[in-house]
């Protein structure tokens, strides 16, 4: 049986118009009306909290100023000076944790200025008129940088390079640039194939060569590329997903969210992604979110998210489990998955143990029940992947350890994003990682050409 | 309950709100529709001699806002009515009739000349209108023509056009002034010497309402060319009131009735000019930008806050503001303010630390813990009472100023407050004092 009720996972459970509306822009950008008027709620205070709370330092005032008083472009450029991917954090950062936690408006009214709104007013604006050049690349160094993993690291530690006219090799095992910027966040997030457009606008500052489809530990070596460069930058990632710590036969209908989330992201047609009539998503952050809210937008009927702790536990912000719980996903908390039902070669249900918290202990109490599936999402983090930079590379809790400007345990080689320990995993963070190391490296570079940086 | 009737030169209204002399009141239309909401009485649209004058087809209004987008002022290029003499003559003797309780005042503007002015009085004396209002005011399009504030610009020519309505007319007679001019008393006691029953003020301002960037026209235009306007609206109110404080307060014209005009839009406004001693007030933008009916909210805010105060009548608080109205030299030196931050309702925002710090007295101080705790203080010692951090707090009454008492140490020079009051013409700095002591 095909359409909404049929059990199984399968593609086009949705009329086609369905699709469209269901992927279209969760938060529909601004107006110039509701930005001017949002933006005049700005206190413009002084050593502003939201500047303070963001991770990449944006001077919020100003860009927001500049929005109010219509110079968009300057209001732009205040955001990617200080970072690079800001089009994208505006649409991804957990603003209210972040920026707009600290904004002195919460005080008196409980509603900061929409600041991520903001600051995606500016910077898609300022990528719909084209994107014209912001910056201008220093006159050539000489000197070349090779940048591993074209996520939000990789690409912002690129760009700060260039800028500072090293030549820099970008190269990623994806067949496209972006990484979790392009394969990692729900579609509806990012609209419009705007991880594309910033990074056109990215690399458009020109002494960036990207190479697709190169994957570290089999197309070329750490050690090739300290042969043939005079740094390195590893933006990695998180390669390898966690598993659920019980069997895992073999079944159809068993994935890991981040190729589902992968699947749905690369395909232009989302009619053609298949999806559960009832799906169970493991785990309790953003990737967790993003699967299962996705899962119903395919026309899923049933989505649980699945988490072994309490709601406070969760990574997901409050807002994340928000959208979730409003777009008809049930959100199961202290849960643990203990067996997977599989009949016939494919998912048919979980099995759950009930847990607590005993002295701050989790323990299963015994209790188990049964959610019928045929679909399990696998949304329990992901790790690092160390073997292809080898084991020169000094790690800390599974991940690379480096100082605070990323640099490693190896001379010359720096790291950030995920693949560094330290930080919460979030997109803004990794353009930080990515900006001080560039600092850093250009530091260097410069010091080795005897010109003081 | 208070009594918001008016009795201004024994023209009465049930309340105090007249509606300006301005596009409102150019038709019966208009003036009935004004009646019905509740308005205490009209100054007719200025009526002139036929030929009629014709207004531009193009902008007449532009406006500037604020930040949430609300009016804050308002310009006009508009001239006096466009509709023929006897149109508007038969129109208000029909609204005169209908409405005898409500003021019908007749703005006029004819040339300056005595005959022009004979001419037009009776005509206006038939309709039944209560009184005339003199526009020596409007500062575009007419005053080319020697009108309007180019009357109004000259104290000898209003107080001549004065006499001759004194003259031809038995009517109360205000005078509407101009405040494109140096210094308001001297039309204001020019309108007296001729004998004029009352002033009203203020008229529009002369303006430009800006550029636009893309054409490098000047905004609003008329073809690509644009002409300056009359401004209004709550952005003229300080002019406005200060004029009509150096009126009141001028010993020449003191107890002079004075009807205010100039950004009137709530009660409150209304309010502060019968504090400041006027008998009626004149409302135009408030209803260009809201509509009639925004003259009840004014009548109940009025209401309740003579009720509040315990004011029966409206005379009962006019003027009561006036005599604290100075010039600076009469201020006491010996009072000392200072900046006090309710730590409670401070949100934080910094802005009173920047402003001071860098374009005052660097006395607050801005402390940051290690939690990053943001903490914002006064510091005494370098406060000289600007209300500088008061004015531009975002947060209503969390900076206020504190008055130090007798006894009290001003931290700032160490000296102790006195109680005693003394000001510049008794300061040791002032060369003037020594000389004046000198003199016999």
């Amino acid at each position: 049986m095909n359409g909404p009720k049929g059990c199984g996972v399968r593609a086009g459970r949705l009329g086609a118009d369905q699709y469209a509306e269901n992927f279209s822009d969760a938060h529909p950008p601004l107006t110039w009306a509701q930005a001017s008027i949002e933006a005049e709620r700005c206190y413009y205070c002084f050593d502003a909290p939201c500047a303070t709370a963001c991770p990449t330092s944006i001077d919020v005032p100003s860009f927001i100023a500049r929005i109010a008083q219509d110079n968009i472009r300057g209001a732009a450029k205040t955001i990617l000076e200080s970072n690079p991917l800001g089009g994208m954090c505006a649409r991804v950062c957990p603003t209210e944790v972040l920026c707009e936690q600290a904004c002195v408006r919460n005080t008196n009214e409980d509603k900061p200025v929409e600041i991520g709104a903001l600051q995606r007013y500016a910077t898609d604006r300022f990528m719909a008129a084209g994107g014209a050049p912001l910056f201008t690349r220093a006159e050539p160094t000489g000197k070349k940088v090779a940048v591993v993993g074209a996520g939000p690291a990789g690409l912002a530690c690129a760009h700060l390079l260039a800028l500072q006219g090293h030549d820099v090799s970008l190269l990623d095992a994806k067949p496209k640039l972006g990484g979790l910027n392009e394969y990692g966040l729900a579609s509806y997030k990012t609209t419009d194939d705007f991880a594309q457009q910033e990074i056109d606008w990215l690399l458009s500052v020109g002494g960036i060569a990207p190479r697709n489809n190169q994957r570290l530990g089999r197309d070329f070596t750490l050690d090739s590329l300290l042969a043939n460069h005079d740094a390195v930058f590893l933006g990695l990632g998180l390669g390898g997903v966690n598993d659920l710590g019980i069997a895992e036969p073999s079944a159809q209908g068993l994935r890991n969210a981040v190729d589902f989330i992968a699947d749905i992201r690369q395909a232009s047609d989302k009619s053609t992604v298949p999806v559960g009539r009832r799906v169970v998503v493991i785990g309790g952050g953003m990737t967790a979110v993003d699967a299962a809210v996705q899962a119903r937008l395919l026309g899923a009927e049933e989505v649980s998210i699945v988490y072994r702790r309490g709601q406070d536990a969760m990574s997901a912000s409050a807002v994340e489990q928000q959208w979730a719980q409003t777009h008809g996903v049930t959100i199961r908390l202290w849960a643990a998955p203990q067996e997977l039902l599989v009949e016939d070669g494919a998912v048919s249900g979980i099995r759950l143990a009930s847990t607590q918290l005993v002295d701050g202990k989790l323990q299963t109490t015994g209790e188990t029940t049964v959610l019928a599936a045929d679909m399990v999402l696998k949304a329990i983090g992901q790790s690092y992947i160390a073997e292809p930079a080898g084991a020169r590379i000094a790690l800390k809790g599974g991940r690379i350890a480096t100082d605070e400007d990323g640099q490693t345990s190896l001379e010359r080689v720096w790291a950030g994003g995920d693949c560094r320990w330290g930080g919460r995993d979030l997109t803004v963070e990794a353009v930080e990682h990515g900006k001080r190391a560039a600092g850093a490296m250009h530091r260097l570079l410069m010091r080795e050409v005897g010109v003081s940086a | 309950m208070a009594d918001i009737r008016s009795n201004f030169l024994g023209i009465r209204s049930p309340n105090p709100f007249w509606l300006a002399s301005a596009p409102p009141t150019d038709k019966e239309i208009n003036v009935t529709r004004a009646f019905e909401a509740g308005w205490g009485g009209v100054v007719w649209k200025t009526l002139g001699e036929d030929p009629h004058v014709v207004n531009v087809n193009g902008p007449r209004y532009s406006t500037l806002l604020s930040q949430d987008r609300r009016v804050m002022g308002l310009n006009n290029i508009e001239l006096i009515t466009d509709r023929p003499l006897q149109i508007n003559l038969e129109e208000m003797t029909r609204v005169k009739r209908a409405w005898p309780d409500r003021a019908l005042i007749a703005s006029l503007m004819v040339p300056c000349v005595e005959e022009s002015w004979k001419r037009i009085l009776p005509m206006v004396e038939d309709t039944g209108a209560d009184g005339i209002e003199l526009n020596f005011g409007c500062p575009h399009g007419m005053s080319e023509r020697g009108m309007g504030a180019a009357v109004g610009q000259v104290p000898e020519y209003i107080q001549m056009v004065t006499e001759w309505c004194k003259h031809y007319s038995r009517l109360p007679v205000i005078v509407k002034l101009t405040p494109n001019i140096t210094d308001v008393r001297f039309p204001a006691r020019a309108a007296k010497a001729g004998g004029a029953d009352a002033v009203s003020l203020i008229n529009t301002i002369n303006s430009v309402m800006g550029v636009n960037l893309d054409t490098l026209v000047m905004h609003p235009s008329t073809d690509g060319k644009g002409s300056h306007g009359g401004y209004c609206g709550p952005a003229v109110k300080p002019i406005a009131q200060n004029m009509v404080a150096e009126i009141a307060r001028d010993p020449q014209t003191a107890g002079l009735p004075i009807s205010g005009i100039g950004g009137i839009t709530t009660w409150r406004d209304a309010a502060e000019y019968i504090a400041l001693g006027c008998g009626t007030v004149q409302v135009c933008t408030a209803a260009m930008v809201y509509g009639f009916k925004i003259v009840q909210d004014m009548c109940d805010g009025l209401s309740q806050y003579m009720d509040a105060h315990g004011f029966q009548t409206i005379e009962d608080f006019q003027g009561r503001a006036v005599p604290t109205v100075r010039d600076w030299k009469d201020l006491n030196l010996n009072h000392i303010d200072k900046a006090v931050i309710d730590q409670d309702s401070c949100i934080q925002c910094g802005r009173c630390h920047v402003v001071c710090e860098d374009t005052s007295h660097q006395a607050i101080f801005y402390q940051k813990g290690d939690a990053g705790e943001r903490r914002f203080e006064v510091n005494e010692a370098e406060c000289v009472g600007c209300n500088l951090c008061v004015s531009i707090c975002p947060v209503p009454d969390t900076i206020s100023m504190r008055s130090l008492q007798p006894g009290e140490v001003d931290a700032r020079t160490g000296k102790t407050v006195t109680g005693e009051y003394a000001n510049w013409t008794t300061h040791p700095n002032n060369p003037s004092r020594v000389a004046a002591q000198m003199s016999p």
